[in-house]
C-alpha cells in the first residue's frame, strides 16, 4: 500500500525552496514532496523553520526561491489544490457561528438555502472526526470552549468545502484538546490517509508522532536533518536529531553561593539572590505570561514604592520596550528618574552623567547620547534597554527574550554584564528561546503547556534535558 | 441564567418597551396613529444613518463623517435631485462610490478610520456649505410623498422602521457576503487566508455605509421638505449611540442590524419622552446621555453576570 501511494503524483512537492527575511534564512533549501495516503511528522526546535515551511505551502508565504508544485491536481495555488491549514493560533471569527465560519473559507455555497447546507456539512464534518462532539452548529463561537473551538477548526478543515480536502496541515493540534478527543483526532487522520489523503502533523507530543506518521521529517536551522519513514527513529533518536551536539560546553563555573530566596511564584518558580534563573521550553508555553504575571504583580499598584522591586527588560523592542520619539539619553534614564529629581523637577545634569556612564559601561554605538533611539541598530536598541533596567537599583531583573534579533558580539558583552551584576547580588529571571543563552543560566525551569516540567541545575542544564523536558515524554 | 448572553437582542427590546410605556403613561394621548408617527417621524433618517454606521462597525472601524455626509446628501437632494434628478442621481452615486474608495484606502494604506473620516467630515460639511450656503432648497415632490403617506392602521414610521429592520437583517445576517463581511470584523486574518480580497469587502462595507447614508439624507429631506448644511451634524454620534444601544460592539464584528434600528428609535423616543416631562431643553442633552448611559450599565451588568453564570 505504501509503495503503491509512493507511485502517485506527489500532492505537493517543494524543489530547493527558500524564504529569506532580512539576513534570516527561515528556510534554507528545502526539497520535499507529500504523496496521497502518506502522514508526515514534522518536528523541529522553536525557529526551525517548521511553521515557514507550513505557509510556504499552504501559499501564506511565496518563496524567496525554490518552486512549489502541485503536481496531483495541476492546480496554480494551494487553495485549488485542496490544501488546508488548522493553525495553532485560533483562527475562526469568534462573532459568528459555527455554520458561519465555515461559509467563511467555502465560497461555494451560495443562495439562499446556504444555512441549511452549511450547518449540514459541518455537522458531518463533526460528526466524522469526534464524534459525540455535542456542539450545535449554530453556536456562536465565542460561546465555544477553547478545546470546543479547536475541534471545530479541525472539522473545517477536513470538510469538503466544495471540493475535497487533499491535504490537510495540522499546526499543534491537540495543545488544547484533552487526551480522548485527540485520540479521535488521531484515528480520523489515520482513516483520511488510508482513503487517499494526506496530512502534515505538527506536534511536541512525541507519543502523537509516532503513532500517526507514517514518515517523520526533522528540520533544523530551516533545513530538513532526517527524513525518514516513521519506523526507523527512536524517540531518542528524534530527540538527538532535532537538537545540535552541545557545542563547547559554557564554561562551566565553580558552584556559586546564593542569597535567600527573593522571588517565589504560584507557578513554582523561585529565584535567590544573586541567582540567574532561566525560563526555557518551547516558546508560547507560558514562559513570557508567568514572567509578566510575576513583573505586573510586583510593580503595578497606586502606591508605588520609590525605588522600584524589579525592572523589566523587553524582547518585543517595539511592542514594550523603546520609546521611539525619545532620544536614547531619554530611553535609558526614564526608569531613574524619580530618583535623580529633586523637587519633583529632573536633574539634567545627573541624568546625562548616568547616560554617559551607562554608554561606556555597555559599549552603546553612538556618538551622542541625543540621538534618537532608533537611529541605533536592533543590537544597540537593546543595550539602552539593558542599560535602562541596569541603572536602576531594582534587586530583581525580568527579561523576556531580550536577545531576539541582537548579533553575536552584543550578546557577549550583554552575558558578561549579567554576569557581573550577579555576582553584585542582583537576581535575574531570563526567558530564552535560545538555548545556549539558558546554558548560562545556574538554574533552569522548563515550561510545558503553562506549567514547569523540569527543574534543573548546575550540570544538568544542557540541550537534551531542556529538550526532552519540552516534549511530552511521558508515556515513553 | 444565560438569557441576556444569548439573546443580545432581547435587552434593546426591552428598552425601547419600557421607555415607550413610560412616554404612554406620560402621555396617554401619544397611543394613537397620529402621536406614534409625530413620535418615530424623525426616527427614519436616523435608523438609516444608524444602520451605515453599523456597516462602518462591522468591519472594526469608526465613521466620524456620517452628520457631515448625511448633511451634503440632504443639501444635494433638496437641490440637484429636485432641479435636475439625473445629475442629482449621478453625484448620489459618486458619493456612495466615494465612500467605497474611502474604504479601500483605509485599508490599503492601514490608515485609522478615525482620523481619516474625521477629516472627511470637513470635506463633506465644505461641499455642503458650497452647495447651499443658506438654508434653502425643496424636496422633490415624490419623496415628500413617500415621507408622508398613511399606511392603514400602521403609521409610515412603524412600517418604514420594520422594512428597514427586515431588509437589513437579510442584507447582512442571513447571506453569505454579509456572513463573510461580519467574519472580517470578527477575524480579518482568517478571511484573508480563506482565500477572500479584504480591500474588496472593506471597500463593500464602506460602500453599503455610503449607501444607508444617501438613504437617510433622502428620508431626512423628505420630511423636512428643506435642507440645511448642518442639518445632520448630530447623526454622527446618535448613530454611534444607536449602534452599540442596538446590541453592537465596537470591535469584533458583532453588530444587529434590528438592534441598530431598535436603538435609534430608543434614541428619538427619548427626546420625546423627555419633552413630556417638561424638562427645560438645557438639560434635555443631558438628561438623554443619562438614559444612554442607564442602559448600557443594565447591559453590561447583565452580560457580566451571565458570563459569571
Amino acid at each position: 500500500m505504501h509503495s503503491a501511494a509512493a507511485a502517485a503524483a506527489p500532492i505537493v512537492a517543494l524543489t530547493d525552496a527558500a524564504k529569506h527575511f532580512g539576513a534570516v534564512r527561515a528556510l534554507d533549501g528545502v526539497s520535499l514532496s507529500i504523496s496521497p495516503g502518506e502522514c508526515l511528522g514534522l518536528v523541529g526546535h522553536n525557529g526551525a523553520g517548521k511553521s515557514t515551511l507550513v505557509n510556504v505551502v499552504n501559499g501564506g508565504l511565496s518563496p524567496s526561491a525554490g518552486t512549489v508544485a502541485f503536481p496531483a491536481s495541476g492546480a496554480g495555488s494551494a487553495l485549488g489544490a485542496g490544501v488546508r491549514s488548522v493553525f495553532q493560533e485560533l483562527s475562526l471569527c469568534p462573532n459568528l457561528t459555527v455554520a458561519e465560519n465555515l461559509r467563511i473559507s467555502h465560497a461555494a455555497l451560495k443562495g439562499l438555502r446556504w444555512r441549511g447546507q452549511a450547518r449540514e456539512e459541518i455537522a458531518q464534518a463533526l460528526d466524522q472526526v469526534f464524534p459525540g462532539h455535542g456542539i450545535a452548529a449554530d453556536a456562536p463561537v465565542d460561546s465555544l470552549s477553547i478545546a470546543q473551538r479547536q475541534m471545530v477548526e479541525i472539522a473545517i478543515g477536513f470538510a469538503p468545502r466544495g471540493t475535497e480536502a487533499r491535504l490537510v496541515i495540522l499546526d499543534e493540534p491537540t495543545s488544547s484538546l484533552d487526551a480522548g478527543i485527540a485520540e479521535q483526532l488521531l484515528s480520523h487522520i489515520k482513516r483520511f490517509c488510508a482513503a487517499g489523503g494526506a496530512v502534515i502533523f505538527i506536534s511536541h507530543m512525541l507519543g502523537e508522532i509516532f503513532a500517526v506518521a507514517t514518515r517523520i521529517i526533522v528540520m533544523k536551522d530551516g533545513r530538513v536533518v532526517a527524513d525518514e519513514p516513521a519506523g526507523r527513529f527512536t524517540r531518542q533518536g528524534l530527540v538527538d536529531a532535532m537538537g545540535h551536539v552541545a557545542p563547547d560546553a559554557a564554561a562551566v563555573e565553580a558552584a556559586r553561593s546564593f542569597g535567600e530566596t527573593v522571588v517565589t511564584t504560584p507557578e513554582g518558580l523561585t529565584a535567590r539572590r544573586g541567582e540567574i534563573v532561566g525560563l526555557s521550553g518551547l516558546a508560547g508555553h507560558g514562559q513570557a505570561e508567568a514572567l509578566a504575571r510575576l513583573y505586573l504583580g510586583a510593580t503595578s499598584s497606586w502606591r508605588a514604592p520609590k525605588a522600584a522591586p524589579m525592572v523589566f527588560v523587553a524582547g518585543d523592542r517595539g511592542r514594550d520596550g523603546v520609546l521611539p520619539l525619545w532620544s536614547i539619553l531619554r530611553n535609558a534614564t526614564v526608569s531613574i528618574l524619580p530618583r535623580i529629581a529633586r523637587r519633583g523637577l529632573v536633574d539634567r545634569a545627573e541624568e546625562s552623567r548616568i547616560a554617559a556612564d551607562w554608554k561606556a559601561r555597555i559599549g552603546i554605538r553612538t556618538e551622542d547620547v541625543t540621538n534618537p533611539i532608533l537611529s541605533l541598530s536592533g543590537g544597540n536598541q537593546q543595550k539602552v534597554l539593558f542599560a535602562r533596567a541596569l541603572a536602576s537599583d531594582a534587586p530583581v531583573v525580568v527579561m523576556d527574550d531580550p536577545m531576539r534579533g541582537v548579533d553575536v558580539g552584543t550578546k557577549q558583552d550583554v552575558y558578561a554584564m549579567i554576569r557581573a551584576e550577579a555576582a553584585r547580588g542582583r537576581t535575574f529571571l531570563w526567558y530564552s528561546t535560545e538555548t545556549e543563552e539558558v546554558c548560562q543560566c545556574d538554574r533552569v525551569f522548563v515550561f510545558r503547556d503553562g506549567q514547569i516540567s523540569a527543574e534543573l541545575s548546575g550540570a544538568d542544564i544542557t540541550e537534551e534535558r531542556i529538550l526532552s523536558a519540552s516534549f511530552e515524554m511521558a508515556e515513553a | 441564567m444565560t438569557l441576556f448572553a444569548r439573546y443580545r437582542i432581547l435587552l434593546p427590546v426591552l428598552s425601547l418597551a419600557i421607555l415607550l410605556a413610560a412616554t404612554f403613561y406620560m402621555q396617554p394621548r401619544a397611543m394613537s396613529y397620529f402621536g406614534v408617527n409625530l413620535l418615530f417621524n424623525l426616527a427614519v433618517p436616523i435608523a438609516l444613518a444608524t444602520i451605515a454606521q453599523m456597516c462602518i462597525i462591522m468591519v472594526n472601524d469608526i465613521d466620524l463623517s456620517l452628520g457631515a455626509f448625511v448633511s451634503l446628501v440632504a443639501c444635494v437632494v433638496a437641490t440637484f435631485l429636485n432641479d435636475t434628478p439625473l445629475l442629482g442621481l449621478v453625484i448620489l452615486l459618486a458619493l456612495v462610490l466615494a465612500y467605497a474608495a474611502l474604504g479601500a484606502v483605509i485599508h490599503a494604506l492601514d490608515l485609522p478610520a478615525i482620523v481619516v473620516t474625521l477629516g472627511m467630515s470637513f470635506v463633506w460639511g465644505g461641499l455642503a456649505l458650497f452647495i447651499l450656503p443658506s438654508p434653502g432648497g425643496s424636496s422633490p415632490d415624490w419623496l415628500r410623498t413617500l415621507m408622508t403617506v398613511k399606511p392603514p392602521f400602521v403609521p409610515m414610521a412603524v412600517v418604514a422602521s420594520v422594512l428597514i429592520a427586515g431588509i437589513t437583517h437579510l442584507l447582512f445576517i442571513r447571506s453569505g457576503l454579509g456572513t463573510v463581511l461580519r467574519g472580517v470584523g470578527g477575524n480579518a486574518r482568517s478571511v484573508a487566508r480563506a482565500g477572500w480580497p479584504v480591500i474588496r469587502l472593506k471597500a463593500l462595507a464602506y460602500g453599503c455605509a455610503g449607501l444607508f447614508g444617501v438613504l437617510a439624507g433622502m428620508a431626512l429631506v423628505g420630511l423636512t421638505t428643506s435642507a440645511d448644511a448642518n442639518i445632520a451634524l448630530r447623526y454622527t454620534l446618535l448613530s454611534i449611540a444607536g449602534v452599540i444601544l442596538g446590541g453592537g460592539e465596537f470591535t469584533g464584528g458583532k453588530v444587529s442590524p434590528v438592534g441598530a434600528v431598535i436603538g435609534a428609535l430608543t434614541l428619538t423616543l427619548a427626546a420625546s419622552f423627555l419633552s413630556f416631562l417638561r424638562l427645560s431643553p438645557d438639560w434635555q442633552i443631558g438628561a438623554q446621555g443619562a438614559i444612554l448611559i442607564l442602559v448600557l450599565t443594565a447591559r453590561l451588568l447583565f452580560t457580566r453576570r451571565d458570563a459569571q453564570a
